[in-house]
């Protein structure tokens, strides 16, 4: 049966109508991966909410209305005041107003209360003018996104604390500190992780072993003791940057691990795929097929395990400085401002201190929305 | 002199206990001591069961698996280069000679790299002459190769996502070609796609053989494409090649029992034909602890003492026809397709 004495073959496939391209056959991976995420309602509105936030972060002075250390003696420990349109006669008021408040003091309990003073209204308006700041760091300017027009009004959206300092502009604030803890901290798990996983995964053997039994023996201590240890050893004295970044650099020495293991794994899996090893005999060097082959084929796995490894690392730090020991005043962030609200008197007179708290639970809500979409996304099996 | 001449080359796979304190607790011979040499532009089937070593055999040939012993010694124009003995820099040097095709087409290509990436990659990443190559000249070499193996130059812009099986399988062999290789390794190339395109590639590969002058190793287990393609076939048990010769008379006068077991199972087109298939006993041993002696006797109705204490060398027994069997001479087997020959009580109903 010699291969030569078979049926006449011809190249049909030559003559055949040649397919439309479509959209779908140019897309890259990425591309494919946009267009599946999309389609993911609870990530969109993940990946919104996360926008808002950074937004968030980079206009804080413009957004909040007073700067987070201004106090305000006429109104401590006041509750939130929402603008209306409504005035009490049920008519439609604009531009939008606040109800002046008078100062009355409770005869028996001695207590402070602000009562409506019908007499008096404060209109509300957008890009006022307010304290001057700096955008960005270096343009001048004192345009706030919205506050009080009128003389002697003031509006504490979320109000205020026992103190007389706006909460929503310290909500607003410690957005920064929060987010910049669990941002940094994944950087440096991330390259931690990369690196010492990758080291693992590539090597085997040995190093492999060692690295994997390091890995099990952190992640097997419970991890609020092992924080409070690592957090009370910061001598007390260190300026309040000093312990930010200590803090973050802790909650990363801990948090590498999952990452770590990601990378290895995903090493070792792609070092047996067929295409690597293609490469391999096509001549390529040894950098070319990691760099080339192997990175881009787990890239979109590591970047969800780092979405997913943020709002623990942003609860970790919630939870540290809720328990008085991560971040300190003057330096705010979530937790800080949540440490002041786990009086009982601010829980019987001041239960708005408690804002911060939803703000957490937004942020870890939309970092684990979007890291489902992304997974449901880097998921080639999945249509 | 052959194209390539493989000598006594065996790959051993070790097994180590797990755990921190791992130590070597066994050893696999996926290969085990075989020669054979093929020529310039023929095609050499290499048949077996699962787990006879086939794949592993071919990938040590290109030392995509490092072989433990023995020596590989390829010929390409003008010069000589003993695979097994060449360094990591001379190894990249060697690869624009050999290449291979690989059985499933959805794992190996790269699925983000377009179509003209996964080709122009073995001309600009190898350490080949190819890599003095100017851009215009890749895309001529890429344009080139990817319209003999039936690809059109605007699919060149695709991913592979966008192809079905069959036409993976073309890029697969056009990346394989792009270097002009002289021996190229198809691992099983048609088994994983639709029994109407593997006529497809089997022609494409038979026609670009002819047009570029190609020399195969053909690793299936499909018979019928074998004898479609192949000039001569390897058996390969456990590991050993039992017979190597022209493909016409392994199949149709085996000289060695498990071949002949194996042609048995070649499919009858005629549904109402008796069909007498020898259906062998026993499980195939581990490979790890393969028995004594000649390794099919386990499995052998002939098998006689001597077998279990003397492994069979493979010799000669007609001209380019070699059989590892000490009874081979004494033994009447039928061939594939033959309803006449004796039926052992032991074979079938």
């Amino acid at each position: 049966m010699d291969a030569s004495a078979q049926a006449p073959r011809r190249r049909w496939w030559l003559f055949r109508r040649q397919p439309k391209i479509r959209r779908h056959d140019l897309a890259s991976q990425w591309q494919l991966m946009w267009w599946k995420f999309r389609r993911h309602t609870l990530a969109m509105i993940g990946m919104v909410l996360l926008g808002l936030f950074a937004a968030m972060v980079i206009f804080a002075e413009f957004i909040s209305p007073y700067p987070p250390f201004e106090r305000n003696p006429a109104y401590v420990a006041g509750a939130p005041q929402i603008p209306s349109v409504i005035d009490e006669n049920g008519n439609f008021r604009w531009p939008p107003f606040v109800q002046g408040l008078k100062a009355e003091r409770d005869k028996k309990t001695l207590r402070l209360n602000y009562v409506p003073d019908p007499s008096v209204k404060w209109d509300v308006g957008m890009f006022v003018k307010g304290e001057p700041y700096r955008l960005l760091g270096f343009i001048p300017t004192d345009i706030k996104l919205f506050g009080v027009t009128t003389e002697g009004g003031f509006m504490h959206l979320f109000g205020t604390d026992f103190t007389g300092l706006d909460l929503f502009s310290r909500t607003i604030h410690a957005a920064r500190a929060s987010l910049g803890v669990g941002f940094v901290g994944v950087v440096i798990s991330f390259i931690l992780g990369a690196a010492i996983g990758g080291v693992a995964g590539y090597f085997g053997g040995w190093v492999d072993n060692i690295v994997m039994r390091l890995i099990e023996f952190i992640r097997s201590i419970p991890t609020l003791p092992i924080w409070l240890a690592l957090a009370a050893m910061l001598p007390r004295d260190w300026s309040p940057l000093a312990t930010y970044i200590a803090i973050t650099v802790i909650l990363s020495l801990l948090g590498w691990t999952w990452l770590a293991r990601t990378v290895r794994s995903k090493l070792l899996a792609t070092r047996q795929e067929d295409f690597v090893l293609a490469a391999r005999l096509s001549g390529c060097s040894d950098t070319r097929i990691i760099v080339r082959h192997m990175l881009p084929s787990f890239m979109s796995y590591l970047i969800v395990d780092a979405s997913i490894a943020f709002p623990e690392i942003l609860l970790a730090e919630t939870s540290l400085s809720f328990l008085g020991l991560g971040l300190r005043e003057p330096v705010e962030s979530w937790g800080v401002l949540l440490f002041a609200a786990q009086s009982i008197r601010s829980i019987d007179q001041a239960p708005w201190l408690m804002i911060p708290g939803v703000f957490v639970i937004i942020a870890v809500l939309a970092f684990n929305f979007l890291g489902d979409g992304l997974r449901d996304a880097a998921d080639p099996y999945t249509r | 002199m052959s194209l390539l001449s493989v000598d006594n080359l065996s790959v051993r796979f070790t097994k180590r206990s797990g755990g921190v304190f791992s130590r070597t607790i066994g050893a696999v011979s996926a290969v085990d001591g075989v020669s054979f040499n093929i020529d310039r532009g023929e095609t050499l089937g290499l048949v077996g069961e699962s787990g006879s070593g086939k794949t592993t055999l071919g990938l040590s040939l290109l030392r995509g698996t490092e072989p433990t012993s023995g020596t590989v010694t390829l010929r390409p124009e003008g010069g000589q280069l003993e695979i097994t003995a060449l360094g990591k820099r001379d190894l990249r040097r060697a690869r624009q000679h050999m290449q291979m095709i690989f059985q499933d087409p959805y794992s190996s290509l790269n699925p983000r790299m377009t179509v003209r990436e996964i080709l122009s990659e073995p001309l600009t990443a190898g350490l080949t002459d190819a890599r003095k190559l100017s851009g215009a000249e890749v895309d001529a070499r890429v344009v080139d190769i990817a319209t003999k193996c039936g690809l059109s130059v605007d699919q060149l812009r695709r991913f592979p996502h966008a192809f079905s099986g069959g036409q993976r399988q073309r890029i697969a062999i056009a990346r394989a070609l792009v270097l002009k290789p002289d021996l190229v390794v198809c691992d099983e190339p048609i088994s994983s796609l639709d029994v109407s395109i593997q006529a497809q590639i089997l022609n494409l590969l038979a026609d670009l053989q002819k047009s570029l002058g190609l020399t195969y190793l053909f690793i299936a287990h499909d018979l019928a494409a074998v004898a479609y393609i192949c000039n001569r076939v390897a058996v390969m048990y456990l590991g050993k090649i039992v017979e190597i010769g022209p493909t016409r008379q392994v199949y149709f006068t085996p000289r060695h029992p498990y071949t002949e077991a194996l042609m048995s199972a070649v499919p009858e087109p005629d549904p109402d034909a008796p069909r007498r298939p020898i259906l062998l006993e026993g499980e195939r041993p581990d490979p790890a602890n393969p028995p004594s002696g000649c390794r099919f006797r386990t499995r052998c109705r002939f098998a006689t003492e001597l077998c279990a204490i003397e492994p069979p060398p493979l010799r000669e027994v007609q001209a380019d026809h070699s059989v590892a069997c000490h009874h081979t001479d004494t033994i009447k087997l039928r061939g594939a397709l033959d309803l006449r020959g004796p039926v052992q009580e032991t074979a079938g109903r």
